[in-house]
């Protein structure tokens, strides 16, 4: 059971955050299978909940009658939650060890709200899938791989929970660990990472168990510390999206850069150099960058995700919406699109209909012009469809107003992501991906076949 | 390799391209500062002269040098302000060339359009003429300085969040927020606010406000005054916190963790002087800012959260 202790933060560590790299980390799972408990025992048992936020916990444990303090109480804040003890959306939570920063984004279970569990997961590096031991494989389970296989998480782990309710046994594990395994394959994902845990009562959260004897891995926060970091920017194309053109002219604030003209974003992708040959995307002019400025600071490169300003050799017309990206391999820009899209609106998707669609800092304006399948979430692949409803994942093509350099969603999550907006009321009714496809019924095969299935 | 990223100010980068924590945080923040004056019409920002406001105004000179903030400021003013801050706040306001825009809750208890609560508070009062001024001002969006880390409900809110034409927070209807791809579209009426430096900590505040060296209303570094104790708090001796007979009056070392209404923000003791001091300092404290600070959110389980569906910060 919970330890009722005053906890004791790391001043070293918590001093010494900001200096290590940031790690989002978004749950997943269905409804009730531990997921705010898991996040709460995390951060209680990496001592970093604070006094006053415990007690409140333990306050409000005992009104209700518990004998432990219910630590899905720290991130399930909202009144209606707690009435209901339920996850209705997001919450996002904050600790740091010695050598890592961590944003973990608690998500609910329930179907009806997939679209913010679609939220939590869109910019995790990891995703924490909960799985109560007992119950193995649920819908919610099935929709949230298929949610965090499509959005290309790099890291997903398993967390086989509640081991506590059989026993700590090794059977019912393998049972349930083999049963999660073989859906995230024909997801396509193929290096997910089981743990046996119990949230409510810590074992491998924080530390190593030892009612789990036959459980030889880590932790799941040893397994957080020793996930590796994102890929080398290096590897990737440059591309900066412009948000704005940065030209003081008279309202500068110093009159020496009266002539200043800049092109503003953070780059999406890649590494800049100062002297690099780029290519203004959708209108294809070539230039040079002169220089890079992050504020005052000038700057001999910039890299993702870093937002700086790009000074550039030429007065050509670049507008907010362009694309900047290096000259040697830039994207072609284009009017049709084929997409897998997680339909988030209220009311269904129906081919013919008008949207806008944004894409880094550009809005177009778009219409569906086929409707080519829809995730059937019992044997997981593409049925016809005739429309798409709230929490659907369905593949469409698109028809644009005017050529956008998308990319394809595999090789750029940042270039190949985009909203589908309701022009009428402004809503967000879709999270695209470029080129992305669903398995069919002659490839959602029974034998693992990599992650195959997801590219074009 | 070496690196070639010369006369930063984050030393902290690194050689393999990979941003550190405060880096990417301010990337962050940036980022959403630009891509709402793109998408937007008549943004503010508010500006309370603490120290959250102050990081969400250093990073827009930022997202925007050498052009001014292409908007203005607004400041709620409850007219229970620490001088020190007021004062700051428009030494900023100067110092930038920013145009500010004051809306009054004395005015409207002058006028009766607002009433004084019996527990003197007027941090609750704040929120008929926030809306006020974001009508009257047609702003379409309003930058915020609060952190998800502060309060639970706060914890909940997506960085774009949209509020009705009533001014209201809807949190079981929330707008799917997804990657770095902003939307702060909204029918006529509507408003969004925006906050940048949602996923920034207390830490991670004064890390930035030591690595950019930032200036701050002197009240944030330990100095002596009279206070007085009141639930547990330190309160300040002034022209809007009193004390009772039974709260004797003494000298002592203290700074603010939060500045807010002077009638219901507490000081904490301490000896911190420097920023470096703060970091430390903050690092190890058992309570939550708001927690050791602020008598209104003690009150109930989810006073923050209905505050904010009727429209507060
Ligand atoms: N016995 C046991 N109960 C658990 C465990 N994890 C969570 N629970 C309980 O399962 C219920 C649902 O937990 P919650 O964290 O709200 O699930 P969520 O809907 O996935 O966020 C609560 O009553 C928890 O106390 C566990 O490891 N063992
Ligand atoms: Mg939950």
């Amino acid at each position: 059971m919970v330890a009722a202790t005053t906890p004791v933060l790391d001043p070293a560590a918590v001093a010494g955050a900001g200096r290590g790299t940031l790690l989002r980390l978004a749950t997943a799972g269905s409804v009730d299978d531990g997921k705010s408990t898991l996040v709460g025992r995390l951060l209680h048992d990496t001592k970093s909940v604070l006094s006053d936020q415990l007690a409140a916990v333990e306050r409000v444990s005992r009104d209700r009658g518990l004998t432990a303090a219910d630590l899905a109480l720290l991130t399930d804040g909202l009144r209606a939650e707690r009435e209901q003890g339920i996850t209705i959306d997001v919450a996002y939570r904050y600790f740091a060890t010695a050598n890592r920063s961590f944003v973990l984004a608690d998500c609910p279970g329930h179907v009806q709200y997939t679209r913010n569990t679609v939220t939590g997961s869109s910019t995790a590096d990891v995703v924490v899938l909960l799985v109560d031991a007992r119950k193995g494989v649920l819908e919610q389970t099935r929709r949230h791989l298929a949610v965090t296989a499509l959005l290309r998480v790099p890291h997903v782990v398993v967390a086989v929970n509640k081991i506590d309710l059989v026993d700590f046994s090794q059977e019912v594990y393998d049972r349930v660990e083999s049963e999660v395994q073989a859906v995230a394959r024909e997801l396509g994902v193929v290096d997910a990472i089981a743990i046996p845990v119990s949230a409510l009562d810590g074992d491998n959260v924080a530390e190593r168990s030892t009612r789990t004897p036959w459980y030889a891995g880590p932790s799941l926060l040893e397994l957080l510390e020793a996930l590796p970091p994102s890929d080398d920017p290096a590897n990737e194309s440059f591309r900066l999206p412009v948000q704005l053109v940065i030209r003081p002219q008279g309202a500068a604030r110093d009159p020496q850069f009266r002539d200043y003209r800049g092109y503003a974003g953070q780059v999406a992708s890649g590494v800049v150099r100062v002297g690099d040959e780029v290519v203004a995307l959708p209108s294809g002019r070539r230039t040079t960058v002169t220089g890079i400025d992050l504020g005052e600071a000038s700057l001999e490169e910039a890299f993702a995700p870093q937002s700086v300003t790009l000074r550039l050799a030429d007065e050509i017309d670049i507008s907010r919406g362009d694309v900047i990206a290096a000259a040697t391999d830039a994207p072609e820009p284009t009017q049709d699109i084929k997409a897998v899209v997680c339909w988030l609106g209220d009311a269904p998707l129906r081919p013919g209909q008008r949207l806008l669609l944004k894409h880094g800092s550009r809005t177009v304006q778009t219409a569906v012009r086929t409707l080519d399948g829809a995730l059937d979430l019992d044997d997981l692949h593409a049925v016809p469809a005739e429309s798409l409803s709230l929490n659907d994942i369905g593949l469409v093509t698109l028809r644009l107003a005017s050529p956008v350099p998308v990319e394809n969603y595999s090789t750029s999550r940042r270039g190949g992501s985009f909203l589908l907006i309701d022009a009428h009321d402004g809503r967000t009714v879709a999270a695209g991906m470029v080129g992305a496809t669903l398995p069919t019924a002659a490839d959602a095969p029974s034998q693992p076949e990599g992650d195959e299935e997801w590219e074009i | 390799m070496t690196t070639t990223v010369t006369n930063t100010p984050s030393a902290e980068a690194r050689t393999d391209r990979r941003l550190s924590q405060l880096d990417a945080l301010e990337a962050e923040a940036i980022l959403v500062i630009r891509e709402m004056a793109g998408e937007l019409e008549r943004p503010a920002l508010l500006f309370s002269g603490g120290k959250d406001s102050v990081v969400m105004l250093h990073l827009a000179t930022k997202a925007f040098w050498p052009a001014p903030i292409p908007f203005p400021v607004l400041h709620v003013d409850t007219g229970h302000n620490f001088p020190e801050v007021l004062a700051y706040r428009d030494e900023t306001v100067e110092r930038l060339g920013l145009r500010l825009v004051v809306a009054s809750v004395q005015d409207y208890i002058d006028d009766g359009r607002l009433r004084e609560r019996a527990d003197g508070t007027r941090n609750p009062l704040q929120t008929m003429p926030l809306l006020d001024a974001i009508n009257d001002n047609r702003f379409d969006g309003v930058f915020g300085g609060g952190r998800r880390d502060e309060e639970k409900a706060r914890a909940k809110e997506r960085i774009v969040s949209l509020r009705d034409e009533f001014g209201q927070w809807d949190p079981k209807n929330q707008r799917p927020e997804l990657w770095n791809l902003f939307n702060p579209r909204h029918r006529p009426g509507e408003h969004v606010r925006v906050f940048p430096i949602s996923n920034w900590t207390e830490v991670d505040i004064w890390r930035y406000i030591e690595r950019e060296d930032i200036p701050l209303a002197p009240l944030y570094y330990a100095h002596e005054r009279e206070v007085f104790r009141r639930d547990g708090m330190w309160l300040a001796v002034g022209p809007y916190s009193q004390p009772r007979d039974d709260e004797p009056v003494e000298r002592r070392l203290v700074r603010y963790r939060t500045v807010g209404d002077m009638s219901c923000t507490g000081a904490v003791e301490s000896p911190a002087r420097t920023n470096a001091d703060i970091v430390l300092e903050v690092a190890a404290s058992t309570l939550t800012e708001r927690g050791a600070t602020r008598a209104d959110d003690r009150i109930s389980e989810a006073a923050m959260e209905d505050r904010k569906k009727e429209g507060y910060f």
